[in-house]
Parts: C-alpha cells; structure tokens; sequence
C-alpha cells in the first residue's frame, strides 16, 4: 500500500487530499469535493505530468537563450532525460514564440517550442 | 531640454505599465509614452520562464515571455502609444507636472497632463535579514540568481541553500535543481510556507528539496566565496532555538525574502504607506495628488501578474478621463477590519467598480469575508483555506455601492 497527502490543485479551493493505492491496485481518494479532485490524485499517484519549462543555447542572437516549454504536460520521471537533451540543443536565430524546436521529445507526444522570440544579428 | 506636451505618460514597462498604455489609449487621449529603464519592455516577466500566468486575463496558462509577447501585440494595436526603452527618471517636478527623463538622446522634460507610475518592485535585501557572519561572494536575491540562469547562461553556484519560501524561491529551486545546482534547503521562518500550494509540490516535493519551517539563518562563513550557512529553529517568538543549528556547506545562498513596491521617487509628494513601501491609491488608481495615478506592484504586492495588468488598466482609464474631462469623484476610505493585513485599494471613488484585494493575517480554515459600507453589506461569503500567501480577489460592481466608509473584515 502506498498512501500519501496532497493538496489538489485542480481549482483555487484546494481540498486536502488523501490518496492511498492499495497493493491489488485499487486507489483510494478522500477528502476531495469534486470528481477533478479524484482524477488529479490518481494521475499524482500514478503519473504525475508536467509542463517543463527550460531555456536553449541560441548561435547569432541578440540574447544568449531562448525560452522554451513542453507543449504538452510529460512524465515527471522524464524531466531530467529531457533537460539533458536541451542542454546539448542549440538553435540559430532568428526565432518566434512558438517555433517547433525540438518534436515529439522522448516519445511524449509533446514538442519543444520557443516562448520569446529571438532576433538575429549578423556578426561583421 | 527638449520639451513635450503629452497626454498621459507611464512610468514603467511592465505588466501594470502596458495594461496603463492600454487602458488609457481605449479611453481614446492622443498622446500615451511609457518610458522603461530596461532595453526591452516586458519587464520582469522576460526572466519569469515558468508557466502558470494569463488563466485569468487570456484564458490560457502561458510562461512570462509569452504573457509579455501577448500584451505587447495588443499595445501595438495602437498608434498612439509610444514605448520607448533605457529611458531613466531622473526628477519630477509635480507642482510643475513635469518629468525629466534621460536618455542616450539627452534631457527630455515631459509635460504630461496625467501621469501613471507602474515602476513595479525590488527585491528586499540581505541587509533586510540581519544574518551575523562574514559577507563572501555566493550571495544572490532570487532574482539576480533567476536573470543570470535565465536570460544570461550563467549558474550562480554549485551547491545552494534557498532563504525564503516565497513563490520566486520555491520557482528558483527547481529552476536551479533542473539547470544541475544542488539545492540543499529552503528555510522559511514562519510556520507555513510563503508561496502557493502549487509551487510547493511542484518545485520541492518533486526535487525532494526539504522544506524547513519555524527556521531561519543564523550564520553566513566564507572567507572570499561563500562556505556555510548555519540554520536553526525558531520558538514562537522567533528566536533561535540553542542546539539546534544545522550546517550546510554551500558556495551559494538565494533570498527570496519579500519585494518592496519601488516607490522612492515618489516618497516626498504622493500618500505612501509607511509599513509596506507602496504608493497609496483609490480604487481608480487614482494617488493622493489627483494628476498621478499608480498601478501594479508599486502599489501592494499581487500573486498575479493578470491582476497587476487589469489594475494597470484600470488606472489607465481614469488618468485618460482625468486629461479628457478633468474627471475626479467623492472619495470614501476603505479600512481594514479585524484579520486583514494587507488591502487594496485605501479609497473607494465614486464612480469606480470595487475591486478590493485582501490577504490575511494569519492562516484560517474557514473565513468569512465581509465588505460592509455603513450598515449596508456589499459582501459576505465564506472562504475556505485562506492563507496570508494567497491574495483574494473580490469585485464589486459599481451599482451596488452607495455613499459612506467601507471596512474589509475576515471573521473566523
């Protein structure tokens, strides 16, 4: 069995949530006021997703990093494989806010995208 | 020094600055400039790369540079407002309503015929803390350490200790943690953390960063880099506890110890609260002198930048009805009842809509607010888990508001 407390964060509310998983797989969640509630605490006990926001190496622009996010939530299990990726990732400039940097990341269904844009600048 | 005649000049770029633009250019004046020190405008949301910003105004969960991107497309909407950069304050001269401002271009003396500032906040600083020890490098503010991770491609340490569990700190150790830093600890000095639920499970639960409530630091060593940081427990009128001081050893420490409205320029002619820093207003935006408006995080600290960018707009409005048709109305205070330790707005002006944020002074399970003018009750409503951290927002709509004083209260 595998119990654990969390606040849900499915609204501003934020019912204090009990969730245990029992061994056969049957979950369990208390205190939650709406069904969110349930379906946040499974996927926290599960699965837990999210959105990873990070910066990329960018060669000949006016600033050193483009911002970017996972379009999608992803594992969180992943986060650390994937900021290896972007750590080794540079792109060139010029770049726009939502430009597709990197697809299909790991496998997640999510895509990489810039959240700024980027000038180029041409060194003389 | 160049002269210019303008309608309404904004002090600031930011999210309170470009909803100022905004607000004041749909009330259709002519002339609308906002001068910004930094060399873009956006303000702190460039550095700000997480997500979690614009559900209230844009329906839609974007990173800071995306939430800036998005209000400067609607600025760019209209050609009356001129954003212009490395433009510094120098003075303002507010018997003769005028502004200097320099620039790469020289002196320029704005003549506004309403002014709204949104100079937003700065961080509040080590010197704020009073920590015994020696001062070595390795010592950041959240911010700093944010801009240099974020916008300039550089750590500021190896091995960090976080001072402050206000949302930035926690928001700092992940950020850090995922760029490779250790982060060994986040110490908060009240009993209950500073920043939102969220941020907690997100930014520390996830990392397994340990929370230390009830602690504070007790000791900074290094002789040039920063070495250790020594903590300690709290008793509950917070002073150290003897024995039970932990060392780390870090070449980094972030503060994320509060931020204090920029309100210095302003300190010898405007109204400004003596415990906060912020610029006092009325529920127009309006200050104590009926020309200059202010808006944002200059005014009170907001959990929301949504929040900071409809204040900024709102403010907006009334300072380009002030230059369209002198507009001014009655003014009725609006006071703290028992439980609320910070509230916005000081006055309720006629005229307006109430839009009155509140945070308590002590956490509470079940509270409710009630905003009450005279004898007549405009609002009461049980809230659940309020937190000091966790601003609330309730708006009042004009037609419901009569004449006479309003007190804010939270009785449990």
């Amino acid at each position: 069995m595998k119990k654990e407390e969390m606040v849900c964060i499915m609204c501003p509310l934020g019912c204090r949530l009990t969730v245990i998983l029992e061994d056969n797989g049957e979950l369990l969640v208390s205190g939650n006021k709406c069904p969110r509630g349930i379906e946040y605490g499974r996927q926290e006990m599960t699965e837990p997703l999210r959105i990873l926001t990070s910066s990329v190496l960018v060669k000949n622009g006016d600033v050193p990093l483009v911002s970017v996010k996972t379009n999608k939530p992803v594992p969180r299990k992943l986060l650390n494989e994937i900021m290896d990726i972007l750590r080794k990732t540079s792109v060139e400039a010029p770049i726009k806010s939502g430009d597709v940097l990197i697809e299909n990341i790991l496998d997640t269904g999510a895509d990489v995208i810039a959240t700024r844009n980027v000038e180029r600048i041409e060194i003389a | 020094m160049k002269e210019k005649s303008i309608d309404v000049l904004v002090i600031g770029a930011g999210a309170a600055g470009l909803g100022a633009a905004i607000g004041a250019a749909r009330e259709g004046v002519n002339e609308v400039v906002i001068v910004e020190r930094d060399e873009r405008s956006g303000g702190i949301l460039n550095q700000c790369i997480h997500n979690g910003f614009g559900l209230h105004y844009f329906r839609e969960e974007l990173t800071g540079p995306e939430y800036a991107e998005r209000i400067k497309n609607i600025v760019r909407q209209y050609p009356n407002i001129d954003v212009r950069v490395e433009q510094y304050v120098h003075q303002i001269d507010y018997k003769r309503k005028e502004v200097v401002v320099i620039s790469t271009e020289g002196a320029t003396v704005y003549k506004p015929k309403s002014l709204v500032v949104a100079t937003g906040a700065r961080e509040r600083p080590m010197g704020g803390i009073l920590v015994p020890g020696t001062r070595p490098a390795g010592v950041f503010t959240a911010g700093v350490a944010q801009r240099f991770v974020n916008l300039e491609n550089r750590l500021p340490g190896k091995k960090a200790i976080i001072v402050g569990s206000g949302d930035i700190g926690l928001i700092m150790a992940r950020r850090l943690t995922l760029e490779g830093v250790e982060v060994v600890a986040v110490v908060e000095r009240m009993p209950y953390p500073g920043g939102l639920e969220r941020n907690i499970r997100q930014c520390l639960k996830d990392f397994n960063i340990p929370l230390y409530l009830s602690h504070t630091v007790v000791g900074i060593y290094g002789k040039e880099r920063l070495e250790k940081v020594v903590i300690a427990q709290l008793d509950e009128n917070f002073k150290p506890i003897p024995g039970t001081e932990k060392t780390f050893s870090v070449d980094t420490l972030v503060l994320s110890v509060g931020l204090i409205p920029q309100s210095t320029l302003f300190k010898d002619f405007l109204k400004i609260d003596p415990w906060t820093k912020g610029i006092v207003t009325s529920s127009s935006g309006r200050t104590s002198l009926n020309w200059i408006f202010a808006a944002g995080n200059c005014t009170i600290i907001y959990d929301l930048v949504d929040w900071v960018t409809e204040e900024g707009a709102v403010a907006g409005k009334f300072a380009a009805m002030y230059v369209k048709n002198n507009w001014e109305s009655a003014k009725f205070s609006v006071d703290k009842g028992q439980n609320v330790g910070i509230l916005f707005p000081t006055w309720y002006e006629e005229g307006t809509n109430l839009n009155v944020y509140l945070r308590v002074k002590k956490p509470m399970e079940m509270g409710t607010i009630r905003i009450k003018q005279r004898n007549n009750l405009l609002y009461s409503k049980k809230h659940a888990n309020l937190m000091p951290s966790e601003m609330v927002n309730i708006k009042i709509p004009e037609s419901k508001i009569g004449t006479g004083d309003i007190v804010v209260e939270v009785v449990e």
